[in-house]
């Protein structure tokens, strides 16, 4: 039965909600285990959780340097999509989306995944042409995109100015109706509680020193909590996976860390009821449940390991807010927070086995890792485990750049900043 | 985040556009070892803490720099001028 149901909810009511267990245990850490997945963040728990529900590994241990829920799984603005571009990531993406279809009944936890819709707004008629094109190889992926008129987004949005006078005045836009939010801390929550459940160790202030090498394999980690032991270590630490490569004795990677901020606003009576995206700049806005209006843009622009931004971009991004919504001039902004995302050199993530024996690598998840929790948790057991990328996942190798097979979603080229 | 450039003095972030990592160095053109092109052009180090980075006054003297900037906290800890005038900052 499910743990999390209204029959528990009235169940534990009845008794003063005395019986409620935690979400997940504060396990200590064992000698050994099947698999160690460094870092707790979206993935490295979502990576544990289908060890163990889909290859019966249950053996595993999460180490996370803080707490749960601490870095980018809490730091993004909850976006879920899957309008990508190219062959590649329209179809890892799009299974990402089909797991999170289903998500809150398999984790059994609410994740309050909003299927409200993705409006990326075309204000140019040359940009709504690759609209038209990036909407016919989704179909033919078989996703869903709708490319619409000036006057079918002003009645979807009935909030944003389509109005002549614009800044940059609407032409229309790409739909996807599939696509929309979730709530991120459950996310986090409800995979390290289902992970929990089937006997993974999810072990919190927990840093990872080094690596135990034998004969050039990796063999374990020393943490900050002493030694352990494993055959198979997986590493999935985003915007660190440098300095904790380096730690193995890897130097150089094509990634860099960069700080992308992220904002919202005193909650607001509801305004906008899809995620609207606006490609006149780069910044993409949604309504919270709350009613906040949750929205982020581009990078701080240069390396960062630090999570918060500088003031530029605060005003950068919403000035293009402004420029698609004027009517919240004098809303006022309430948070802002930075997350530490890992730039790859093709804007494309890294789900690879190696780059030593023993080791395997998820990183390079950029604008991106939010909404690619599932699949890319999903994709790194299915390589830790049968020890060879699953079809989804192969393209996303560590070698493709040395190999000159980058997969260069936007065309930006080898500057990480721009992708 | 301020910057002291050389020929300007402090001047605010938003005058500056970024050139990224400058200990990379680019292979004589002679050179056909594919393997260090491509270490050029997308092998990174990354660090955490000090990093020398290109930065390019674009709303100023229009001077290219060599900012050592920490990662972790955004301090600027030094500046130069590279090209004709490196090496001329106090002169």
């Amino acid at each position: 039965m499910a743990e999390y149901s209204v029959f528990s909810v009235l169940r534990h009511g009845l008794s003063g909600n005395r019986g409620w267990k935690p979400a997940w245990r504060k396990a200590e850490p064992k000698p050994s285990y099947d698999v160690i997945v460094v870092g707790g963040g979206g993935h490295g728990l979502a990576t544990a959780f289908y060890l163990a529900k889909e290859h019966g590994i249950r053996d595993v241990a999460v180490l996370e340097r803080g707490w749960i829920g601490q870095g980018n799984v809490g730091r993004n603005t909850t976006i879920v999509r899957s309008n990508y571009d190219l062959d590649e990531n329209q179809k890892f993406y799009e299974w990402s989306m089909k797991l999170w279809e289903g998500l809150s009944h398999v984790l059994d936890y609410n994740v309050m995944f909003s299927q409200r819709g993705v409006l990326n707004l075309a204000n140019s008629p040359s940009q709504l042409d690759q609209y038209a094109e990036r909407g016919n190889g989704m179909r033919l992926n078989g996703i869903d995109a709708e490319l619409l008129g000036r006057d079918e987004v002003a009645k979807l949005c009935p909030g944003l100015d389509v109005s002549d006078n614009a800044r940059f005045p609407v032409v229309g836009g790409l739909l996807q109706p599939r696509a929309g939010t979730a709530r991120h801390d459950a996310v986090a929550w409800g995979y390290a509680h289902a992970a929990d459940r089937l006997g993974v160790d999810i072990i919190e202030n927990c840093e990872v020193t080094g690596f135990l090498k034998e004969g050039g394999r990796v063999v374990g980690v020393t943490t900050s909590r002493g030694s352990i032991r494993a055959p198979k270590v997986g590493v999935a630490v985003a915007g660190n996976t440098s300095e904790v490569l380096r730690k193995a004795g890897i130097e150089k990677l094509p990634i860099e860390s960069h700080v992308l901020q992220a904002f919202v606003t005193e909650p607001l009576k509801p305004l906008i009821n899809c995620v609207v995206t606006f490609g006149g700049g780069h910044m993409y806005v949604s309504q919270s449940d709350k009613g906040g209006l949750v929205y982020g843009g581009n990078l701080d622009y240069y390396n960062s390991y630090a999570q918060r931004g500088n003031l530029p971009v605060v005003h950068e991004v919403a000035t293009e807010l402004l420029a698609c919504f004027p009517n919240v001039g004098k809303v006022r902004l309430v948070r802002s927070w930075g997350g530490l995302v890992d730039m790859t050199m093709d804007g494309s993530p890294i789900i690879a086995t190696g780059p030593l024996p023993g080791m395997y690598l998820n990183t390079g998840w950029n604008y991106g890792g939010f909404k690619a929790t599932p699949a890319s948790g999903w994709c790194f057991a299915w390589t830790i485990a049968s020890d060879a990328a699953h079809v989804l996942n192969a393209p996303f190798t560590l070698e493709r750049f040395h190999e000159g097979r980058p997969i260069d979603e936007r065309g930006a080229g080898p500057t990480p900043r721009l992708h | 985040m301020l910057i002291p450039c050389p020929v300007c003095g402090l001047r605010d972030q938003s005058e500056f556009t970024y050139g990224g990592d400058a200990t990379i160095v680019r292979p004589v053109l002679p050179d056909v070892d594919a393997a260090r092109w491509a270490d050029y052009v997308y092998d990174r180090t990354n660090p955490r803490g000090g990093h020398q980075e290109y930065w390019h006054h674009v709303h100023g003297c229009r001077s290219w720099l060599i900012v050592v900037r920490n990662t972790e906290t955004h301090d600027v800890s030094g500046a130069r001028l590279i090209g004709p005038w490196a090496g001329r900052e106090s002169a």
